[in-house]
């Protein structure tokens, strides 16, 4: 049955979501402006049979979120920056042991304890929170709609690709209240992971070539699983061959970056004759579409790109557009992260400037359409 | 006393023997922790497709891999967090988490006393070696005081943590303990532990001869001589009842130490639920 016109906050959307993509585990831990997220599930899982578990620290939330999955049952956590800092140690584990798992970061601001308000502050920790080099998936939504679509996204790019996906959401838009029509369970497309093909005796749980992702089976069902986060060969034993970590560590990023057609996502807004492009993501991208019409208004021509998923970076796709336009603003609520790709995308092709808010307020359209006169 | 399994009979039933030879020392406990383990969940017939073993870092922890059960190898200290998630997940599961004293007594030990206070369904295991053996020696917190490592060249003066006095005032509703020395008795004890329904905790006091014996030779220097030390230091608990604080210090009490039933967690969570649907406290 749908339920049409609620009104639901971001964290609640996110909640929803998750659970309507088949999450029957959440194990948290409190912490601004995430809770909500905890105290939706702690009602949510019981109700449908599932787990709540307010665990003894973010490393134990996360934990218990991997044992879960390898128990096949779709989990996941949410928490907030100093959390995710906590929290990077399992992410990095779940990268190498490829176990599907959701995580939610609901940003605030500032480094350390930081403070309770909105930042975008985490893209970077996202993607390079954990030790090494991490393939991961991070989504950015930009509605409470959108929260509830990225939520089902989010777990079933992390069924199928056996990787951590991180939604980032921010704590305004984790509090921020839209209406929104919620599908019947009919109309959600639901992924699990692959499923061995082989006899059990044959099975080894890291068995793919280059580019692949290993069938995983759940524990408890005969295969002798074997799961780990040392290096390893492709039954899971530890290895010392160097053959071997190079295979591992470059299947971990294959399997992601040959599937990028079907793994990013973005939008775009009166791109084509645009002289100007503006890079936003999350709820920036909304104060941005907001400038688009005032600068329309004022005879300019500018379009916007909207990365959906962050990571991995929509780079080709973004280098053509920067070949075609005259300049790129990116406003992000940070002291200059996406800007950095943006960047490395388009290699000086075309000057590309950044508008940063850092102080927890949120970037007004006004001060977009002010940088963009400045641009020209 | 209950019989004992051919070797040859586990070897073939639970061993990838293409991983073997194992990475321990000679004289380490960690191999008959591991025999003690296999050797119970046989005499008890468990199906193992049932069996998940959640190992932590460690030379311990290495016992796992070369086992055909179910393995989840897990980040330091971690182990009784990630089978928490497990158990609630898969209350099906007889989840068995081997440890050592660094794993479960220093960097987990936040895991530890939580999964013993919600008195999860899961069997912990921590061999106790007094040392972390595989970064080559350095004190852990049940190191005795005065000992020698590589961190404490010149004798410790950390009092150490008496592990299953930690685990009693957690919560924890079996509390036991073995030596690598009294292997039988292990056996046993490994079985009680995995039979009991709510958190097991066996602490074994077990021999690393290559980071601890080496060079603290008051408890033997080989393997064999820190066997024969843990014979005649230890006391089981029935003996120790009638003895004095005095002629105890010093001396490792082996034996049940607290059996008790109170509700199972994953169990008691299933009223959580029950409620839940019927969509109140009532
Ligand atoms: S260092 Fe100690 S614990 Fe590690 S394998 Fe050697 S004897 Fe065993």
């Amino acid at each position: 049955m749908s339920r049409e016109g609620l009104l639901l906050q971001g964290n609640e959307a996110v909640s929803e979501g998750a659970i309507a993509a088949g999450v029957r585990f959440f194990a948290g831990y409190p912490i601004t402006p995430a809770t909500e997220i905890s105290e939706v599930m702690a009602r949510r899982m019981p109700e449908l049979g599932g787990t709540f578990l307010q665990m003894e620290d973010e490393i134990a939330s996360i934990s218990a979120v991997l044992g879960a999955s390898c128990g096949g049952v779709k989990a996941m956590t949410a928490s907030s920056g100093p959390g995710l800092a906590l929290k990077a140690e399992g992410i990095g584990y779940a990268v190498c042991a490829e176990i599907p798992c959701l995580i939610v970061n609901v940003q605030r601001t500032g480094p350390g304890v930081g403070s309770v308000t909105p930042s975008q502050q985490d893209v970077m920790q996202a993607k390079w929170g954990p030790n090494s080099d991490n393939m991961i998936i991070s989504l950015s939504p930009a509605s409470i709609k959108e929260c509830f679509w990225l939520a089902i996204r989010g777990v079933n790019l992390s069924e199928k690709y056996r990787v951590p996906v991180i939604l980032l959401s921010d704590s305004f838009l984790g509090h921020m209240s839209e209406k929104i029509d919620l599908p019947s369970p009919e109309e959600i497309e639901t992924m699990d992971r692959p499923r061995p093909t082989v006899a059990p005796e044959k099975y080894k749980a890291y068995d793919a070539d280059i580019n692949g992702v290993p069938p995983l089976a759940n524990f408890g069902e005969g295969y002798a699983v074997r799961l780990v986060g040392n290096m390893h060969n492709k039954a899971g034993d530890y290895s010392r061959n160097p053959r071997d970590f190079d295979f591992l560590i470059n299947r971990l990023h294959n399997k992601i970056l040959t599937n990028l057609a079907d793994i990013c996502a973005y939008e775009e807004v009166e791109i084509d004759g645009a002289d100007l492009v503006i890079v936003a993501y999350g709820i920036v991208s909304r104060a941005a579409k907001a400038a688009i019409r005032l600068a329309k208004n004022q005879g300019m021509r500018v379009g916007l790109f909207r990365p959906i998923v962050l990571w991995p970076f929509p780079t080709e796709r973004l280098a053509e557009i920067g070949k075609k336009v005259g300049g790129i603003l990116v406003a992000e609520m940070n002291m200059g992260q996406v800007i950095r790709e943006v960047e490395r995308t388009t290699r000086g092709e075309v000057p590309v400037a950044g508008l940063n808010r850092i102080d927890g307020l949120l970037i007004n359209p006004l001060d977009i359409l002010a940088k963009l006169k400045e641009m020209g | 006393m209950a019989k004992i399994i051919p070797q040859a009979t586990i070897l073939e039933k639970y061993f990838v023997t293409s991983t073997l030879p194992t990475q321990w020392c000679p004289g380490c406990g960690a191999g008959g922790i591991g025999h003690a383990v296999l050797q119970a969940i046989e005499r008890m017939q468990l199906d193992p497709k049932k069996v998940v073993l959640v190992s932590g870092i460690g030379c311990n922890g290495h016992f796992t891999r070369h086992l055909r059960l179910d393995d989840l190898h897990v980040l330091h200290g971690r182990a009784p967090a990630v089978a928490t998630g497990l158990k609630m997940a898969r209350p099906d599961l007889e989840i068995i988490v081997i440890q050592g004293d660094g794993d479960a007594a220093s960097i987990g030990g936040n895991h530890l006393i939580h999964a013993a206070r919600r008195n999860i369904g899961i069997t912990t295991i921590v061999s106790n070696n007094y040392i972390y053996g595989r970064t080559g020696g350095q004190y852990s917190p049940t190191t005795p005081k005065k000992s020698i490592s590589t961190s404490s060249p010149f004798g410790l003066e950390d009092p150490p943590f008496e592990l299953c006095n930690l685990m009693v005032g957690a919560g924890a509703t079996f509390v036991a303990r073995g030596t690598s020395y009294h292997i039988i008795q292990l056996i046993d004890l490994v079985e009680r532990a995995i039979k009991h329904p709510g958190f097991a905790f066996l602490e074994v006091i077990a021999p690393c001869p290559t980071s601890y014996g080496r060079k603290n030779p008051e408890t033997g220097i080989t393997g064999p001589q820190m066997l024969q030390w843990q014979k005649e230091n230890s006391v089981s608990i029935k003996k120790a009842a009638h003895m004095s604080e005095e002629s105890l210090r010093g001396k490792i009490v082996t034996g049940i130490l607290l059996d008790r039933i109170e509700p199972e967690y994953s169990a008691a969570y299933a009223k959580v639920r029950q409620r839940a649907q019927k969509g109140g406290l009532a």
